[in-house]
């Protein structure tokens, strides 16, 4: 039951944590360079090691790379769990409607239109200012899409052609940046595509600052949007009927949306499927509608999902890195499948 | 009439857009009394949902104004309004993971803090709604599991757990087969009488609203006539308001028929009931005439125990398709 057991909760609630904790070690553990776990612990804790090499490795790359992980599993779950609730649409998600599609319209504008004097290694070189103008774009970009789509559904109510509608706005803005990138240089081509294939170790130590912040607060406002979320489960003219202001509850969950999706789209490249994904591993793990339960457990699940890929995506014992963009979607995929398969009617799984 | 609830005065409702306003219905003066349920009864596309969408604040009004509890409900916020009003509309909700002591927890949406914890009063209002409702049984179900009935009743217990003194459903049994369709006019009844609120339903299903309401609103030639069923009946209202070709209002049972106009034989039928009423209805559908007395052909129909048999010419037959069968026969002869 919705309120009468939060016990239940909270030890999922635990669970979760364990496995990311775990997971997050793991993560720093792994890579082309196996490292035991207690010596990561040590590392962590601020013990002198013996293997200054293992300690630069840790320190200097697997830890900002693992809590960027860690910050765009939790960032586009929220995300993608507030446009499942408004859109009361089960394959919404900042990726399908055209969220993520919009902050690379930003990215690109930014890359790209700029001209050859401010490349994206030069905005990466610009530290804070340079990174905040990334998810400037980024947001303004993703925020813009999600307008024209909020426009639109004032207008129509069907949610099938809404989703449609999101795929097409999405592809109007592919378009846009593939015709820009058609007149702009290889070099300033080259960097974008490298953006797009998503990555989580481009983000320096100053970045992260930045994005633990945008993330933090992102996650925080969700969480106080929750009653407003759990009322909106059934539909805009029942939540208006018991009092809510739709119109600013609308625009307030846009509005985190698309920072979240933007921030992270910005600094990392689009990453897909995890939106879409993990809020439903969530229902179906706690078999519960209550976002003041569903916000913090997406947070923790998104979090394990995006550790996992990251994982995957090192290629343990190897040197080869894969796009992380790929992983997640060959993870993510199977997850949504799965899903629709065990529920069957994925529209009453709200 | 009782302590008024909600009046509407010459109110006007429809759509408007640049191009064009269009009025569905107008010069309406409405009242919804304390403690009674009142039927808003129409054809289908008549304006019945139009109308309550103005009344309870979703859609703007053309002209006029609506009053509810002595106030003027554009000025009622919406944060009052919830705590007067409250709605079951038609379109179907879905969450299916929620259970139904979750989706009536949130009738208390206008009562409780930020973040929405329940206080003891609160869940002791969930109970109270679920339990006059008769949810109480699969409060623990999810919204998913239920049929069409048990979720319409549970959306029912929402609305009461806001704790208003008008609700106002959407045709909350359209969806619904005839008995839940008379549990729920049931319950809606009992809950205006027991709990003294005002209950405005709008329904196309003729025979229940006159059965159960105490006052209608009848939709007619775009505006609305107020009444009780009885009186609309009597003064014909009711039939021009449904008025189509061939279309005859019965009075013995409260529903409208169109008659079939087929050759038939002039019958008597005498005998046990209900088996004569059930005799007739046949004999009607078949295409003959009900006469009485004088006919030359006389159906007599004979109950033994449980058994019934009818009589004709002498000739006795087991079930109302042999006697058909037989007229059958009786009225191609006349015809050779």
């Amino acid at each position: 039951m919705m309120y009468s057991k939060p016990l239940v909760s909270l030890k999922a609630f635990l669970l979760l944590l364990a496995a990311v904790i775990s997971l997050f070690l793991l993560n720093l553990a792994l890579g082309s360079v196996s490292i035991p776990v207690t010596e990561v612990a040590r590392i962590l804790l601020g013990f002198e090691v013996d293997n200054e090499a293992w300690q630069n490795i840790i320190l200097k790359i697997r830890l900002p790379r693992t809590i960027t992980a860690v910050l765009v599993g939790a960032a586009l779950s929220v995300g993608g769990l507030q446009m499942q609730t408004l859109f009361r649409n089960p394959l919404a998600g900042p990726s399908v409607l055209g969220i993520t599609a919009g902050a690379s319209l930003g990215v690109a504008a930014i890359m790209l239109a700029a001209g050859s004097a401010t490349t994206a290694f030069a905005i990466r070189s610009l530290g804070i200012g340079g990174s905040w103008l990334v998810v400037l774009a980024a947001s303004i970009g993703a925020f813009l899409v999600l307008l024209i789509i909020l426009a639109i559904s004032y207008r129509i109510r069907d949610n099938v052609v809404m989703l449609i509608v999101g795929i097409m706005v999405a592809n109007i803005t592919i378009a846009v940046v593939s015709i820009w990138q058609y007149f702009s240089d290889p070099e300033q081509i080259q960097e974008y595509i490298l953006w797009t294939f998503g990555s989580l170790g481009g983000v320096t130590n100053h970045q992260l600052g930045v994005l633990s912040l945008i993330v933090a607060l992102g996650i925080v406002a969700t969480f106080l949007l929750s009653k407003t979320l759990n009322v909106l489960l059934l539909g805009e003219d029942y939540a208006q009927s018991m009092g809510l202001n739709v119109r600013i509850s609308r625009m307030l969950i846009i509005a985190v949306t698309s920072v979240l999706a933007g921030a992270i789209t910005g600094f990392c490249g689009p990453i897909g499927f995890v939106g879409i994904a993990v809020p439903h591993l969530t229902r179906s793990f706690l078999n519960t509608s209550d976002h003041r339960v569903l916000v913090p457990c997406c947070v923790l699940v998104g979090a394990i999902l995006m550790l996992l890929c990251d994982i995957i995506s090192q290629v343990p014992g190897s040197s080869t890195v894969l796009p992380v963009n790929a992983i997640t979607a060959m993870i993510g995929s199977p997850i949504v499948i799965w899903i629709i398969v065990k529920r069957r009617n994925l529209k009453s799984s709200f | 009439m009782k302590e008024q609830i909600l009046s509407t005065r010459q109110l006007c409702v429809g759509y408007a857009s640049k191009a064009k306003t269009s009025k569905v219905l107008e010069n309406l003066n409405l009242t919804l009394g304390r403690g009674e349920l009142t039927c808003l009864l129409g054809p289908n596309g008549s304006g019945k949902s139009t109308l309550i969408r103005t009344i309870a604040n979703i859609q703007k009004p053309l002209e006029g104004e609506t009053w509810l509890n002595g106030a003027r409900l554009l000025e009622v916020s919406a944060k009052q309004l919830a705590r007067q009003l409250a709605l079951v509309l038609t379109d179907r909700v879905s969450p299916g993971n929620l259970t139904s002591y979750a989706l009536v927890a949130l009738g208390r949406f206008p009562y409780t803090s930020w973040m929405g914890n329940l206080t003891e009063g609160d869940k002791k209002i969930i109970r109270w709604a679920l339990e006059v409702t008769g949810t109480l049984p699969f409060a623990d179900r999810h919204i998913g599991e239920l049929s069409d009935g048990e979720r319409q009743k549970v959306m029912i217990a929402r609305a009461l757990a806001q704790q208003t003194d008008l609700i106002i459903l959407d045709e909350p049994t359209a969806h619904l087969d005839s008995p839940n369709r008379i549990e729920i006019f049931h319950l809606l009844k009992s809950l205006a009488r027991e709990a003294n609120k005002a209950i405005l339903l709008s329904t196309h299903d003729i025979e229940s609203a006159i059965g159960y309401a105490d006052r209608l609103w009848l939709v007619h030639s775009h505006s609305v006539e107020e009444g009780t069923p009885e009186d609309l009946v009597l003064k014909g209202k009711l039939e021009k308001a449904f008025a189509r070709e061939g279309l005859v209002f019965n009075h013995e049972l409260a529903r409208f028929e169109k008659p079939l106009v087929l050759p038939g034989l002039e019958v008597e039928v005498e005998g046990a009931q209900p088996g004569v009423t059930w005799t007739k209805r046949a004999l009607q559908r078949a295409g003959h005439q009900i006469a009485e007395g004088e006919a030359q052909i006389v159906i007599r129909v004979n109950k033994h125990k449980e058994t019934w048999t009818w009589t004709l010419d002498a000739k006795s037959f087991k079930t109302v398709e042999e006697l058909l069968k037989q007229l059958d026969n009786l009225y191609g002869n006349e015809m050779d």
